[in-house]
């Protein structure tokens, strides 16, 4: 039987600082973990104590990718522990502002760190030498959702006037007129960036595993839903603890996070096979063309997923800015009537991102807690590891190292995020 | 020949990296002029022999500190990125509790896993040649400075207050619609981009040289705003420039 060693210090085009290392001799597994070695920053401990209206800006510095994803968690979270219910409008605009994140998340993955290796280059600089107009257009499209977020609420990163109760400043109508046309005029762009990964094969990998997502009677959740299940099983977020608990797994003292089954998945791939059903209609044509069919168990068709997503986001957001364009509408930022404790769930686009606060009687944090979707997604990647090992293990040593990265990459893992919180151990 | 960049990141939310990546008008153009030898979260290439290196983020970890240290050694210019890198940050925030109880109450029994030091600014440790404030950066301005420094010039650091620029542009001011804004005593260079979407200025580009701050604390306490609120304003971002606020609150 075949030995090999794959060692990766500080694995390149994924957000934060990680680790691969896996060990076979003689076609045992002796080591194999994805070790996260980001610095802690202890978030949780930092929130103590902090008023009800400083919790969003502060966790956006979780991560500056992931900002706007932080942001809507953290003011879902303290509308439902001061009861204020944001109006139809304020929940159409932060849906816009989600889609725009969505797009641009998905986006600069799939140009910027997954092209280069199914192209096979070190990174995206050398393709703007042969691929020009590849480069130019995944530009194009990560400005368009930038754009967006800058126009509307000041900032992407980190966002401003998205706060909890409301916006500080709700946009004019011009502004949404602009961007309903930014949108249409990257039509072509974005069918493009479908022709492009249509044509790419995806490594073939499959594990059966459980997706969570968040599930929504109406449309394809993303900025909240039920927490649901592949394997079955629909309830609210403030059911989370429940849903979801933290183990220790044997390899290694790293804790990870378990459902009904010892490991399960979140992001794109788990949404899609949530919902599937609610896609937009260019999303589920995209699907079909290149040959994503739910549910898929391969953790590479987390690619896909993205693409297929970023379509379905941009006819929604098509739709919502037109929508908010028509409208007459005064804004008035609500104010808390009660302080207690709130959960937050939201789909951002690694996965379905929790805050849970507690406030005291005057509104000061008492308690908070926030699960990231790396960190629920970390022993499932490790499943596709061992998984993995059999697949290359008679290949050539830089092949095998290759195919771990390209793993971990396809599950597009934010470190920043994950190593933030609890629920992340690696010795 | 062009001069050879790095860009590094320490404890942060890596925010700032990602608005230079968020250059996309600018960055083909910057690449003309620019090798990138050294940027983990964009290329696979990792190369020591970079002239400037671009640090983002706290340092907070043994191994941070380290890291820092032999980048100066390879570099020619260090420019720190942002509020984690120049004056702390939200990491800050950190320092305000005991370092070992954190440590507990975050990893419990994993805690010994976790080497932690307080929040230092990368010039606690190295030498820095230049800060770019904010919460992330100003795009605007890591273009002025990078272009400044490929033309051999010193770029300037703004030290006028946010109140300047938000006048300038109009806006109402904060205090009189009864909020409690830090622009008065805030480093200018973002356009009080805050203010002008509505919300306050939480000083995350850090006070001004020599700024007023008993004059700050005096305002927003004559404005209503509580001893506790006060404290919470002046600590989110610049907790590492402790002020005394008891001293305005006598019983």
């Amino acid at each position: 039987m075949k030995s090999f060693e794959v060692n990766v210090h500080h694995l390149t085009r994924v957000e934060g600082h990680g680790n691969i290392v896996v060990n076979v001799k003689e076609g045992r597994i002796e080591e194999l973990r994805l070790e996260i070695v980001e610095s802690p920053r202890f978030f949780e401990m930092m929130l103590k104590g902090r008023r009800w209206d400083e919790a969003a800006a502060i966790t956006a510095r979780i991560c500056g990718i992931c900002a706007l994803g932080h942001t809507t968690a953290s003011v879902l979270a303290t509308e439902a522990a001061t009861g204020m219910v944001p109006d139809e409008e304020t929940v159409l605009l932060r849906k816009l502002l989600v889609h725009g994140e969505t797009i641009q998340s998905h986006i600069l993955h799939l140009y910027f760190l997954v092209a280069p290796d199914l192209l096979g280059v070190g990174s995206v600089i050398p393709l703007a030498e042969t691929h020009p107009e590849v480069v130019k257009r995944a530009l194009r499209l990560k400005k368009l959702a930038n754009y967006m977020c800058d126009l509307l609420i000041g900032r992407k990163v980190h966002p401003i006037a998205y706060v909890p109760g409301g916006f500080t400043r709700w946009p004019e109508k011009k502004d949404f007129l602009t961007v309903h046309q930014a949108l249409l005029d990257a039509r072509e762009d974005l069918e493009a960036t479908v022709e492009l990964l249509a044509g790419i094969p995806m490594p073939d990998l499959t594990r059966e595993t459980e997706y969570l997502a968040l599930k929504d009677p109406k449309e394809y959740a993303l900025y909240t839903g039920d927490i649901a299940s592949t394997l079955g099983q629909v309830s609210p977020p403030h059911t989370y603890r429940e849903r979801i608990q933290e183990w220790v797994a044997p390899h290694s003292a790293a804790k990870h996070v378990k459902a009904q089954k010892d490991a399960f998945a979140v992001g794109a791939l788990a949404r899609f096979n949530v919902n599937h059903a609610m896609l937009r209609p260019w999303a589920k044509q995209v699907a079909e063309r290149i040959g994503l069919r739910g549910p898929s168990h391969n953790p590479f068709h987390n690619n896909l997923a993205q693409l297929v997503e970023a379509v379905h986001c941009y006819e929604d957001a098509i739709e919502i800015a037109a929508e908010l364009s028509r409208r007459s509408y005064r804004h008035e930022r609500q104010k808390p009537v009660r302080f207690g404790r709130g959960v937050g769930a939201t789909e951002v686009p690694r996965g379905t991102l929790y805050h849970d606060y507690t406030y005291d009687k005057d509104g000061y944090i008492l308690e908070a807690n926030c699960i990231i979707p790396t960190g629920q997604n970390l022993a499932n990647i490790e499943k596709d590891m061992e998984a993995l090992v059999t697949k290359v293990i008679d290949k050539p040593q830089d092949e095998i190292r290759h195919s771990f990265e390209m793993l971990v990459r396809a599950y597009d893992p934010c470190i920043s995020c994950a190593t933030h919180f609890l629920d992340v151990r690696f010795v | 020949m062009k001069p050879k960049i790095g860009v590094f990141s320490f404890t942060s939310c890596e925010g700032c990296q990602l608005t230079i990546l968020n250059l996309e008008d600018e960055i083909l153009a910057l690449l003309g002029h620019l090798d990138i030898v050294n940027f983990r979260e964009a290329i696979d290439e990792k190369r020591d022999d970079y002239d400037i290196a671009f640090v983002e983020g706290s340092i907070t970890t043994p191994a941070d500190e380290e890291e820092v240290k032999e980048i100066r050694q390879h570099a020619k210019l260090v420019v720190a990125l942002g509020a984690c890198a120049c004056i702390g940050g939200v990491n800050g925030m950190k320092n305000r509790h005991d370092l070992e109880e954190t440590r507990r109450y975050v990893y419990g029994e994993g805690a010994r896993h976790f080497p932690t030091t307080p929040t230092r600014r990368v010039r606690d440790v190295v030498p820095v040649d230049y800060e770019m404030h904010g919460c992330p950066i100003d795009k605007k301005e890591f273009l002025r400075v990078a272009s400044t420094l490929l033309l051999g010039q010193s770029p300037r650091v703004p030290n006028d207050a946010i109140c300047n620029e938000c006048k300038a542009l109009g806006n109402v001011c904060m205090y009189d619609k009864g909020d409690y804004c830090l622009g008065p005593v805030t480093r200018e260079g973002c356009g009080a981009l805050c203010p002008t979407y509505g919300e306050v200025c939480m000083g995350c580009r850090g006070f001004v040289d020599h700024a007023n701050l008993e004059g700050m604390v005096e305002a927003m306490k004559a404005h209503g705003m509580a001893r506790r609120d006060i404290e919470l304003r002046l600590t989110q971002f610049n907790a590492l420039t402790p002020v005394d606020v008891g001293r305005f609150f006598p019983n």
